[in-house]
């Protein structure tokens, strides 16, 4: 048998909070260097994983099935087909080490946490196991299991540690949101696993997705489920207009979950939507992306607009996330190569991304006890480690070449171009799509401008400015730790902008599948004609021409 | 049948016989033991469980029976009062672990440390494994009233409460009620067929192509009064007005008791005699069907709303436990193994799930005499790992992995999506959402809020402890490793298809 190197990734954290509830309460130190001694095994393991599949790329056009990896297989509950699988395709390999830095940055910024820590560090592990393991998982219910995990902690972690005026009420919203949507999901799951054996090799039902990726539904069924299939996870992407619970639930937790919750647990969501909703059903997503478009511009351009409204620093970085998620979100929407590489790449650059900001943010807070950016003035003197990061950090959300971000978006934005060229016929009011992506690519890139200002602010209102250093009483410097995390997310968006290799072909190779399904897909038909043909009915009936 | 008593006969009386010694026993040691250390009349019972339950896995393990034989002739014993097949093995299971589980958990409680209170459990407890096993109306209607009559008595165990009294009262009236409903409507059966056993009316009525419309309209009548028995039972809404009164005012162990094991016998007779075709075949025409089915709907969701306001912890565990019945009824309404099976893992980890929570609520309110939700502020400071194990355990009701609650509702949400009631599936999850609310609430009064007392930690004992820790590993056991029990019942749950169409 090989090393279990996903098993570990995976189960290292579970083992390690069950160990850390267990301890007694006098040995929050034990715990602390417990969870960090797991992340940074995580840390390595997953860096080996990522570097392994690295050098050996699958070439294009292998069946998603021959692209994972480390693939360790066990019997779960045979008889219903759910089993233990755990592998890596090249996205999920970047999304565990990306999970893998932004858990062990968490553990590094709650170094100082003194109310509780052994639990905070428990919950936290856990949070981290439930996130890995839905990246690692080729079983669909595996992919449930793990995404459950993952999100209670949140509940937890926010209602005990989170800011003391809105974590109830944050904490409850995020949990009910984000569990109805996966639950709504899991029921289109359920209804299309009874559906699946007459279309597959598969004797017995299985969760397999490695069997899901090659199902051929029927149209009708591709066209009733999809919507709640990848909905019910988009949720967790922040999609408009179910996106409310992500700002607040952003500004109540605690730095290391918000740094969790933006920089990987709403990649679970996209990555989840993409797994289980567009892979599954390629047919599907092409008759419903034209209209899901509009609600993924909705998001970058209506985040940009209300983060520039934001006092609140936790509140601005919020608002920029549901904007940056949905380019994830447009990524895909563009239906092609391009655009699916774009929303990979994005989702790694917006998670280093977002856990700097967050974890910047969070220092400040720290010391001086506010967010507010009228309040902060002239940060950056007494904390001069901050500045650097937090410019870097904003470049990389206006998408500024030679960093992450541009990497990230220019793609997605070209992808939207094109997207048309898949060729669709709707043609409502003349809306063929064809016609109105390059529109959208063009509103949506204009809300780069956007970011650029609210960014630019934020930098000059906080860190620049005078200093009134007797306002602040408990201003004290920055942990050796809180630095080192700083510095290494900036080395990550650096590297990647000027170094595209490292990351590019990897998601490529992970993302081919998926676009090949999409472009194998044989109906062209989309939303809009649904909706021109109803259109048509009803003008009849009113004895229209 | 060959009056001939086989070793089989033997066999599939054993937790019963098991039981009998037992409460002879524990009448005889609490006349020996000094009072001082009447705890150990307890203990007594505790262990007395759990051998039986070992002897009971053991000899299946050992003999092979009983083994999933789908001939009903050789699994009908004793004059076909009992059919000794898988089913009644896994209510067994259910019930000796219970047992163990409530008299741990009530140790420590002063005025139940007496004979007579583990005397009646263990009654109880004979009543509901005769339940699970009982293949003949009249067997199960005796059998039921062992366990209900025991259960008025221990509702009203706690002499000096003037609540617990109403408890007893108030379930004796409205038990004694439901059960003569209960037994009108079965003496409708017997006066249709002159037969009492379930297989024999089984094959009568299964056999019918279509039931004439002269005798379905009394079979029909007879569904409903039967319905109404054991729909008391489980505390299926509308037959569930006694429920928070009698689990706020009885002694809190035996609260766990009957929420858990109670309520399993009741879904044990109901599975039975449901799925064994008694009652014609469920179809868009069979009335009784679609009652069942809105029996289901209404009390999930009664049950989970009306708990969202309650303040004191026993009434919100008692309307959950409405709730939870609910979701266990989706599994019997979809009348296949699939479901059966289900609702029978469900009813297994509720047993370790509800008895952590109940005995949690038990050892706290022991020391600070209430039981009311904003006593247990605090509780996360006060004591950490009890408040680890009511957090795990309200995780588990409401379903969130890796808990056991989560498998439970997965396969009863699958057994109904297969069974083409998507939607009633949608609905549970819907419910399960509306209940997560309120237990996380609960979780927020011990994780969130403080209190003056934070210091004073509340001491528990060792029984105690074993109690929790074991309910503690197997609510985690059922919740990653569901694999085999659910296979067992699984297999299970085909011994109820006997008759199968």
């Amino acid at each position: 048998m090989e090393f279990p190197f996903l098993s570990i990734i995976v189960l290292s954290p579970l083992v390690a909070a069950a160990i850390i509830l267990l301890m007694p309460k006098e040995r929050g130190e034990n715990a602390r260097m417990l969870a960090l001694a797991t992340m940074i095994l995580g840390l390595i393991l997953s860096l080996y994983v990522y570097v392994a599949y690295n050098q050996n790329l699958p070439p294009a056009g292998t069946r998603w099935a021959d692209t994972l990896m480390f693939l360790e297989e066990h019997a779960w509950v045979p008889s219903i087909g759910v089993n233990y699988i755990l592998g890596v395709d090249g996205l999920s390999a970047t999304l565990v080490l990306l999970t893998s830095i932004v858990g062990l940055g968490g553990v590094m910024i709650s170094w100082g946490i003194t109310e509780r820590p052994r639990e905070f560090m428990a919950f936290f592990m856990l949070l981290v196991a439930g996130v890995q393991g839905v990246f690692a998982a080729v079983d669909g219910f595996l992919l449930f299991f793990f995404y459950e995990l993952a999100v209670l902690p949140m509940y937890i972690m926010i209602v005990i540690w989170g800011w003391k005026e809105r974590r109830e009420y944050a904490s409850m919203k995020l949990t009910l949101y984000l569990l109805i949507g996966s639950f709504i999901s899991f029921i289109a799951f359920l209804v299309l696993y009874f559906q699946l054996p007459e279309y597959s090799t598969a004797t017995a039902p299985t969760f397999d997705l490695r069997i899901w990726s090659e199902a051929n539904f029927p149209f009708a069924i591709q066209q009733v489920w999809f919507l709640p299939l990848f909905l019910g996870f988009a949720v967790l992407a922040g999609i408009w207009p179910l996106h409310n619970w992500s700002p607040d639930g952003h500004v109540a937790a605690p730095t290391a979950v918000s740094m969790i919750h933006a920089g990987v647990l709403m990649k679970l969501g996209a990555y989840a939507s993409m797994r289980v909703g567009i892979q599954i059903l390629p047919e599907g997503t092409v008759y419903w992306m034209p209209f899901i478009i509009f609600l993924t511009l909705i998001n970058v351009v209506y985040g940009s607009f209300v983060a520039m409204r934001q006092r609140d620093m936790k509140y601005l970085i919020g608002y920029s996330s549901v904007s940056h998620m949905g380019l994830v979100s447009m990524g895909f929407a563009a239906l092609n190569a391009k655009g699916f590489l774009g929303s990979g790449i994005q989702m790694v650059s917006h998670g280093v991304m977002t856990a700097l900001f967050f974890s910047v943010v969070g220092m400040i807070y720290d010391r001086a006890h506010t967010r507010n950016m009228d309040d902060l003035d002239g940060m950056g003197k007494p904390l001069p480690w901050l500045v650097v990061p937090f410019i870097i950090g904003g470049l990389v959300g206006m998408g500024m070449p030679g960093l992450s971000g541009f990497l990230a978006e220019f793609p997605i934005f070209l992808g939207v171009w094109q997207g048309g060229s898949l060729n669709l016929s709707g043609a409502v009011f003349g809306l063929n799509p064809a016609n109105y992506y390059p529109i959208i690519a063009i509103i949506s890139a204009l809300g780069i401008i956007i970011t650029a200002a609210y960014i630019l602010r934020a930098v000059g209102k906080v860190f620049f400015g005078e200093y009134q250093g007797e306002k602040w009483h408990d201003m004290r410097p920055l942990f050796a730790l809180d630095k080192v995390a700083l510095i290494m997310f900036s080395v990550i968006l650096i590297v990647i902008g000027v170094f595209p290799a490292v990351i590019a072909p990897i998601v490529q190779s992970g993302m081919a599948p998926v676009v090949d399904r999409i472009t194998d897909a044989q109906h062209a038909v989309t939303f809009l004609d649904t909706v021109q043909t109803a259109a048509t009915t009803l003008f009849s009936w009113f004895g229209g021409a | 049948m060959s009056p001939n008593i086989t070793q089989s006969w033997v066999l599939a009386l054993v937790p019963e016989i098991g039981l009998v010694i037992l409460l002879a026993a524990v009448l005889l040691y609490d006349r020996l033991v000094k009072p001082e250390e009447r705890r150990r009349v307890g203990l007594l019972t505790a262990w007395g469980a759990f051998a039986i339950l070992v002897t009971t896995l053991g000899l299946w393990l050992a003999t092979g029976e009983p083994n999933n034989a789908t001939d009903i002739g050789t699994s009908l014993m004793w004059g076909g009062m009992i059919r000794f097949d898988l089913i009644a093995l896994v209510f067994h299971v259910i019930f000796l672990v219970a047992l163990m589980l409530t008299a741990l958990l009530s140790l420590d409680v002063e005025h139940l440390q007496k004979g007579e209170y583990y005397a009646l459990l263990i009654t109880a407890a004979i009543g509901f494994s005769l339940m699970g096993a009982s293949a003949d109306l009249i067997m199960l209607y005796v059998a039921l009233e062992t366990a209900s009559i025991s259960s008025y008595i221990l509702a009203g165990f706690a002499t000096k409460d003037p609540r617990s009294s109403e408890a007893g009262m108030k379930y004796f009236i409205y038990g004694a009620f439901a059960t003569g409903v209960m037994l009108y409507g079965m003496s409708l059966l017997y006066g249709l067929t002159g037969q009492t056993n379930l297989y024999i009316l089984g094959s009568i009525f299964g056999g019918f192509q279509q039931i004439p419309t002269e005798v379905n309209a009394v079979v029909i009548l007879s569904a409903v009064m039967i319905m109404v028995g054991f729909g008391f039972k489980i505390s299926a809404v509308p037959f569930h007005f006694w429920t928070p009164d009698v689990y706020e005012g009885s002694p809190t162990p035996f609260t766990g008791y009957v929420s858990t094991a109670s309520k399993a016998a009741g879904f044990a007779v109901f599975l039975r005699v449901f799925t064994t075709g008694v009652l014609g075949e469920p179809s868009d025409a069979s009335m009784w069907w679609a009652m069942l089915i809105a029996i289901t709907v209404i009390t999930m969701t009664l049950g989970n709303f009306v708990a969202i306001f309650q303040k004191n912890f026993k009434r919100l565990l008692a309307y959950s436990s409405i709730a939870q019945a609910g979701y266990a009824l989706i599994g019997l309404v979809t009348l296949s193994p699939d479901g059966s099976s289900a609702t029978m893992y469900y009813l297994l980890m509720y047993i370790f799930t509800n008895i952590a929570a109940f005995g949690v609520i038990t050892i706290v309110s022991n020391r600070i005499g209430s039981d009311e939700l904003e006593d247990f502020s605090g509780l996360s400071r006060r004591s950490p790992y009890l408040a680890l194990v009511m957090m795990f355990a309200l995780l588990s009701l409401s379903g969130i992995p890796p808990t056991a609650g989560f498998f439970g509702k997965f396969f009863l949400f699958r057994s109904a999506v297969n069974a083409g009631l998507w939607w009633l599936a949608l609905l549970g999850i819907l419910n399960a959402f509306v209940a997560l609310y309120y237990y996380l609430s609960a979780v927020k009064y011990m994780y969130l809020y403080r209190s003056e007392n934070e210091d004073d930690p509340i001491p528990v004992s060792r029984g105690a402890k074993v109690g929790l820790a074991f309910s503690l590993f197997f609510i985690f056991y059922l919740g990653i490793f569901a694999g085999p029990i659910f296979e067992w019942t699984r297999t299970a749950a085909d011994a109820f298809f006997v008759l199968a169409r």
